[in-house]
């Protein structure tokens, strides 16, 4: 039993690289979806306070937005452009709504105001676009190919290389523009934000938009793997335990914690698996969590609090 | 307000004429719809000025300073009497950006510098409502760096883990690119050494001096402010009770006595002070 659970997968592990290589890859691609979904999280938080529990069904929104335009044969180029302007105007709504109106208001209630976003946006997006499981076709093909004996699908590849490039993207903005500065300093100090000019409300809308631009890249990859439905919204519980891997106020710990969370399970349900009769991957993300909670609360790259005296 | 006290303030009057560039106008400040914090304050301050606002903690300094900046919204605080003028328009109810872009901006009690940027990209905040004037954004960049050489020193690191000295310094710094014409300046030397207290008032003085901002701060510290400053309001309990040139106001024997911890000569008798506290019940 013992060497079954200590030994043999990693024996296993030796025997065939090439496979492990395959598994490997195969998380890491899934760990990058898993992180544009905290990604959205991280930036909301960071700059508002606001665990924004709506961000999982914003992903929804966003695909459904995409498809149910795709449906009425808008050109997907179109298509694109339009659900990023719904998202936008989505954004402006949620502050003028629901923000302007709870300043200065206890986190908790924050947080059960965005609960009430996501009943809003679900019904919205269900009502106008219809509840059944729509296929979502980018014309990227879902074609696997290889190399030196790994086998890998070229969609995969696209969402990665598009994940990272989102990414990237960010970090630029974030950290040499004026407005990046500015969403930095409000995640701060809201107050000396505020004393130096900075308007709160339009940082809101900001980030807001941005956290749904980003769920709408999460969106069309995950929809297009799995058709936009529902449990779309549901990979938001995922985006959970990355967020306690990678800390709450922290980019690059979403993007880490994704992938590392992306990995873990992946591994897990192929080596371990078997062991205890599958669907490891289920599970695996919130056990991982636990044990981070226990012994790192912050997360592997939550802002540590600077304290001087 | 004493005699002494008015009769300056005429005598100011008739030397300059040009109007104050800030005037409060007997305002009432509310925290949270009950609690009543400032009882009419009045102040102003001419244009080119320091004016110092003096009183004990809980006097109602800060308060006064947030009614200004209009600050005091996101602290679920109102204004519900009185009027604020700058250069001639009622400002109560812009908000702080708007404020900012007009030439008025409050470094906050306590520094509040944001921790996790560079002292660089804190001074950069500064300049948010200027938009993208790079070039000359550059230029004020370097003209905060000669004021302050130590920020130049330190651009690169985390605001959090500097000096409180060169967080105070960074502050009022960030304050100076949005090229103020008034700076509301709250406690800047709390928990400073006496050394640094003074570098910063310099640096206040020559700011006032050489860029012609005109300065209200806030302090606790009377001896230092009532040096640097030219004219000064006390605050207790949410109303002014004195005012007057500073020179007048060092030598006044009740703040002497109970600001500056000078008194003429041993023990003073309770009768003295209750002839303090009598005149505060009839100047309120």
């Amino acid at each position: 039993m013992l060497f079954d659970i200590f030994i043999a997968p990693f024996l296993d592990m030796v025997d065939s690289p090439a496979f492990f290589v395959e598994v490997v890859i195969v998380g890491l691609l899934t760990g990058v979806m898993y992180s544009l979904v905290a990604l959205g999280f991280v930036l909301i938080f960071k700059a508002s306070g606001v665990f924004n529990f709506a961000q999982g069904v914003m992903v929804l929104f966003a695909a459904l937005t995409l498809v149910g335009l795709m449906e009425h044969s808008v050109p997907i180029w179109l298509a694109l452009v339009l659900t990023v302007a719904v998202m936008v105007v989505l954004a402006y709504m949620v502050e003028w709504l629901m923000l302007r109106r709870l300043v200065n208001q206890e986190g908790i209630v924050l947080f059960m105001a965005t609960i009430g976003l996501s009943f809003v946006l679900q019904g919205l997006g269900e009502t106008v676009w219809g509840s059944n499981v729509k296929p979502l076709d980018i014309g990227i093909p879902d074609a696997s190919f290889e190399i030196y004996g790994v086998l890998l699908n070229e969609f995969d590849i696209f969402a990665a290389a598009s994940g990272a490039i989102l990414v990237a993207v960010l970090a630029v903005f974030f950290h040499y523009t004026r407005i990046g500065r500015a969403l930095r300093a409000v995640a701060d100090d809201h107050q000396a934000a505020l004393s130096v000019g900075i308007p709160l409300k339009t940082i809101w809308v900001i980030v807001w938009a941005v956290a749904g631009i980003v769920g709408l890249v999460a969106g069309i990859m995950w929809g297009a793997k799995s058709g936009v439905q529902f449990s779309l919204s549901l990979i938001a519980l995922k985006a959970l335990p990355v967020l306690i891997l990678g800390g709450f106020t922290s980019v690059p710990g979403a993007i880490v914690g994704g992938l590392i969370i992306g990995v873990g399970e992946k591994i897990a349900e192929i080596y371990w698996g078997p062991l205890v009769g599958g669907a490891i991957e289920n599970w695996f993300a919130y056990v991982l969590a636990l044990v981070f909670l226990l012994f790192r609360p912050q997360g592997l790259f939550g802002e540590k609090i600077i304290e001087r005296v | 307000m004493s005699e002494a006290a008015t009769l300056n303030r005429d005598a100011a009057a008739v030397g300059d004429t040009r109007p104050p560039i800030l005037r409060v106008n007997n305002i009432e400040v509310i925290y949270d719809h009950v609690i009543l914090v400032l009882k009419g304050v009045s102040l102003e301050v001419p244009e080119g000025g320091i004016v110092a606002l003096l009183g004990a903690n809980g006097a109602g300094k800060t308060t006064t300073l947030k009614a200004i900046s209009n600050l005091l919204r996101a602290e679920r605080g109102d204004i519900t009497k009185g009027s604020i003028e700058f250069e001639g328009t009622a400002v109560d109810a812009m908000t702080p950006n708007e404020l900012v872009k007009r030439g008025v901006i409050q470094v906050m009690e306590g520094r509040h510098c944001f921790e996790h940027l560079t002292i660089e990209e804190n001074l950069l905040t500064g300049a948010y409502t200027r938009g993208g004037a790079r070039a000359s954004i550059k230029r004020d960049l370097e003209k905060v760096y000669d004021y302050f050489p130590r920020l130049k020193e330190r651009r690169t690191s985390l605001a959090g883990y500097t000096s409180g000295g060169e967080q105070q310094m960074c502050a009022i710094g960030r304050a100076l690119m949005s090229r103020p014409k008034m700076i509301l300046l709250d406690e800047p030397s709390m928990g400073l050494a006496p050394q640094l207290v003074e570098t910063i008032f310099e640096t206040v003085k020559r700011l006032n001096e050489k860029e012609g901002v005109s300065f209200l701060l806030a302090e606790q510290n009377t001896n230092v402010a009532l040096r640097y400053a030219k004219y000064g309001y006390i605050l207790e309990n949410g109303r002014v009770v004195l005012d007057g040139e500073a020179e007048t106001l060092r030598e006044n024997e009740d703040i002497k006595e109970f600001y500056l911890g000078l008194s003429a000569g041993g023990r003073r008798s309770y009768r003295d002070v209750k002839h303090y506290k009598r005149r505060k019940r009839w100047l309120a």
